[in-house]
């Protein structure tokens, strides 16, 4: 009964996955944004959306994300409906919102489930830079803390994928205050003892940063991701020089302390479940 | 000017006045013994942050202000109140021994934001603001903030996560400042007259809100023309939020705090039909 389940969350999952991405030929022509490189869209898609010539890694979205660390059939979303109610009444957010729904087919920016990795059952949540740029509403932060509360009551591991450009401007304060209640319910799962797994994936700027995203026990990122607080052209206005080459990138973090490795998105799902392994989990065999 | 009658902007101006009183008034005023406690016994000093170990009517408490400094040489030694991650090291820092110490801490928030530069990224402003959150959270002692001047963005919150946080009534307190959130909204940071009047960043507005608990009366025209006025106030109001607070168990602080911030921008939060 639970594999007819199973497969019906696979293939809602491998379906929200392909939502969002471009539907293109398989054999039309991609271009590297970063090398300039030339590939069929083919090659790109059975690399995970990282340049085959330079690794250059693509952003992508946060079903997609899930789909690719996740073992098959396990997926299963947790609150789903969340969304923003506009609180203070921003002029036109309330269409802009409305907007990305409909693009993305997403309420937020921010997709949190429970699953399994190698058989070991992990609370897991994913930001999508497609929605608001990956921005802290309320309804992200709150989404976050309930997953983050729901790994803490069921004693799982907990892994984010960040992804996000600060905070969601149309929602002031209440989106400030989200760093706070994240931070808060991180505090208390750390404390009884949960193991947290941040990734940090391009881009992950602003409150988020200065929240959830830096508070893992084991911090990761992905190659050449942007990682910071401040966004680099305000950085440039301050100081009035130009910025050294790699500034804020995933190296950058690495060198001066702030990662624990740096892992390109294939070896993503590998690295985790040895980190799960070294916590004393007991993954199957071939989930490796 | 009446206070009641003056537009966000007209605020904004107030707060960042340069005779506004700042964290050295504020601690002279309302303290006695206070010592400074300098350093983040990692590597540095933030003259941004400033803080340490005092008397409040005659009972030790730590102490954990921004500051913007007095004079030029001041202010640019404290980038202008914009604290670097060495700041917000301290912070936790000073926090901890609060916590070992069983002092209640009362902090003064006062800053346009952290300090957006290339070195206090290299050295994880992101992860000290991060870190002091999360650090004050959990404490077992009572935590009162004050946004006294201008709470600009996380910088602002870093100090304050307050069982209560109370605010002067033409204190700012927001995302972003109204210029950058002009810029990033607008592309266009010269509208930051209209980003205060949406931004929802007055005293009265973040009340509304639940974001603060109580507002402290200002003299008419503002802090900086009847300071003493001020800090009279603004002792009373602090001796009467710690007496309430001392009553509670270490356990009841901390869970008191997290609910307090738990349910921050619940009403923010909607289903949507799937
Ligand atoms: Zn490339």
């Amino acid at each position: 009964m639970s594999s007819i389940f199973a497969q019906r969350r696979q293939k809602l999952l491998a379906l929200k996955a392909l939502r969002g991405t471009p539907t293109a030929s398989p054999h039309a022509v991609e271009r590297c944004p970063s090398c300039q490189g030339e590939f069929t869209r083919r090659e790109l898609v059975a690399g995970r959306y990282v340049c085959p010539l330079c690794g250059h890694h693509y952003p992508v979205g946060a079903y997609y994300r899930l789909s690719m660390v996740l073992d098959k059939g396990t997926f299963r979303e947790l609150d789903e409906a969340l969304a923003s109610a506009d609180p203070l009444e921003f002029p036109g957010y309330d269409s802009k919102l409305e907007q990305a729904q409909g693009r993305t087919g997403m309420n937020e920016a921010v997709v949190t489930a429970v699953g399994r990795m190698g058989g070991v059952k992990v609370a897991v949540g994913a930001m999508d830079s497609r929605f608001f740029m990956g921005s802290m509403s309320a309804a992200l932060g709150e989404k976050v803390t309930r997953l983050v509360e729901y790994a803490g009551k069921n004693r799982l591991p907990l892994i984010l994928f960040s992804a996000s450009g600060g905070a969601r401007m149309q929602e002031g304060i209440l989106s400030l205050m989200q760093m706070a209640k994240t931070a808060a319910a991180l505090e208390q799962f750390s404390r009884r003892g949960g193991l947290y797994i941040s990734v940090l994936t391009h881009p992950t700027t602003g409150g988020v940063t200065a929240s959830f995203a830096s508070l893992g026990d084991i911090m990761l990122a992905e190659p050449g991701a942007l990682i910071g607080f401040a966004g680099p052209r305000v950085i440039q206005q301050t100081i009035g020089e130009d910025l050294p080459e790699g500034f804020q990138r995933s190296e950058y973090l690495l060198e001066h302390g702030f990662l624990d490795a740096i892992v390109p998105r294939g070896q993503l799902r590998s690295t985790i479940l040895q980190l799960l392994r070294l916590h004393g989990k007991e993954v199957d065999q071939d989930g490796k | 000017m009446a206070n009641e009658n003056l537009t966000p902007t007209q605020r904004v101006a107030l707060a960042r006045h340069p005779e506004r009183p700042g964290a050295e008034d504020i601690i002279n005023a309302l303290f006695t013994e206070f010592f400074p406690q300098r350093g983040d016994r990692r590597c540095g000093e933030d003259p941004a942050i400033l803080g340490g170990v005092a008397l409040f009517h005659g009972k030790p408490v730590t102490v954990i202000a921004h500051r913007k400094g007095r004079n030029l040489e001041e202010h640019l030694a404290c980038h202008f109140g914009m604290p670097s991650p060495e700041g917000y090291r301290k912070a936790q820092r000073l926090m901890e021994q609060a916590e070992k110490f069983r002092r209640p801490i009362l902090t003064f928030i006062d800053t346009p934001g952290a300090y957006p530069g290339l070195e206090a990224e290299a050295r994880g402003q992101g992860e000290a603001i991060a870190r002091c959150l999360a650090i004050s959270s959990a404490l077992t002692v009572p935590v009162v903030a004050v946004v006294t001047g201008e709470g600009g963005s996380g910088g602002a919150l870093a100090l304050g996560v307050g069982n209560r946080v109370l605010m002067l009534d033409n204190a700012v307190y927001s995302v972003l400042s109204p210029e950058g959130f002009a810029a990033i909204l607008w592309k266009d940071a010269s509208r930051s007259g209209e980003a205060c009047d949406v931004m929802k960043l007055t005293a009265a507005d973040l009340l509304a809100l639940g974001v603060v608990d109580e507002i402290i009366p200002e003299p008419e025209g503002g802090a900086h023309k009847e300071p003493n006025t001020l800090y009279q106030t603004l002792d009373a109001a602090l001796v009467r939020e710690l007496t309430a607070l001392n009553k509670l168990s270490p356990a009841a602080l901390a869970a008191g705090r997290y609910k307090k911030f738990r349910v921050m921008g619940s009403s923010a939060v909607r289903k949507e039909r799937l």
